[in-house]
């Protein structure tokens, strides 16, 4: 499994939502937004329904400030009906959209390119396409009033310009479901 | 007192044993059981899964009921989604639904 350090080029991906609408994250500093928030996540694991709606608020938040954020979910759907492309579309329309696209990672090759291990395992990549944070939102998936304030201050960071005080932190959930 | 015979099955593939382990075992101790009897289970494999109908990591069981039924929930290796009372999503169950069910047991108990 790669695991990619905080300053290497995120890997790129092309993914289609639930919508079947293709996001792309270039990887070379070519990318328009000043920062992108790649989370990955699901939809049946607690610890990524608790920072849920942090993780939505994050979106609603720095989409402001023109940062870009996709939800990546890379669980094998076959053992885990529940994270099909189906399912993610009912949860999607279910809440009346997000303020983010939902991507489905079908062969899970994004995740492997990531080294992501949980859901959530969040990375927030800088305008030049480097790796600036990657972790957990924030300290206690059981305290909502902590608002994702480890993933806001490394966005606070990137967007300022300046290096992200707290790059890394230990990503906490529960793990990816990887194909047999 | 009788002692209701308390169960936790887990998974090692989800972080939320140990935390449920503990609530579990602070409970039976409030409670004057005996913490140190709770028969703690690995649920590894698929198959056993389905033998013992796990639908997800921890599950709890007090005399062989589960604390939180799961209906028709499918058997799976994959950490169980529990509510709070105030309806946060948790990995763990709460620990006042579990300190029901072990009264519930305790009183089912007492002749």
């Amino acid at each position: 499994m790669t695991t990619i350090a905080i300053g290497e080029s995120a890997p790129r991906f092309e993914l289609p939502d639930t919508e079947g609408a293709i996001h792309a994250l270039n990887g070379d500093g070519t990318a328009s937004a000043p920062a992108t928030v790649v989370v990955f996540t699901c939809n049946h694991c607690p610890y990524a329904l608790a920072w849920h709606d942090r993780l939505l608020a994050v979106a609603r938040d720095y989409a402001e400030r023109d940062v870009r954020t996709l939800f990546v979910n890379p669980n094998d759907a076959e053992r885990y009906p529940r994270d099909s492309l189906d399912a993610m579309r009912e949860r999607v329309r279910a809440d009346g959209g997000w303020p983010a696209p939902y991507l489905r990672d079908e062969d899970q090759s994004v995740a492997r390119a990531y080294g992501a291990k949980t859901t959530p395992d969040v990375f927030v990549v800088a305008p030049d396409g480097a790796i600036a944070y990657r972790g957990a939102p924030d300290a206690d998936h059981r305290d909502p009033g902590l608002d994702a304030a480890w993933l806001r201050a490394a966005l606070d960071d990137v967007l300022a310009g300046r290096p992200v005080e707290n790059a890394e932190t230990k990503p906490v959930g529960c793990s990816i479901k990887w194909r047999a | 007192m009788a002692h209701p015979r308390v169960e936790l099955l887990y998974w090692e593939g989800c972080p939320s044993h140990p935390e449920a382990l503990a609530e579990l075992r602070d409970a039976m101790a409030d409670l004057g059981l005996d913490p140190d009897t709770v028969v703690v289970r690995e649920v590894d494999t698929d198959e056993r899964a389905d033998r013992e109908r796990f639908v997800g990591s921890p599950t709890i069981r007090v005399d062989g009921e589960d604390i939180e039924p799961p209906g028709d929930e499918p058997t799976a290796l994959t950490c169980r989604v529990y509510r709070l009372r105030d309806g946060r999503y948790s990995p763990t169950p709460d620990p006042a639904i579990v300190r029901a069910a072990l009264e519930n047991a305790m009183t089912r108990s007492t002749p």
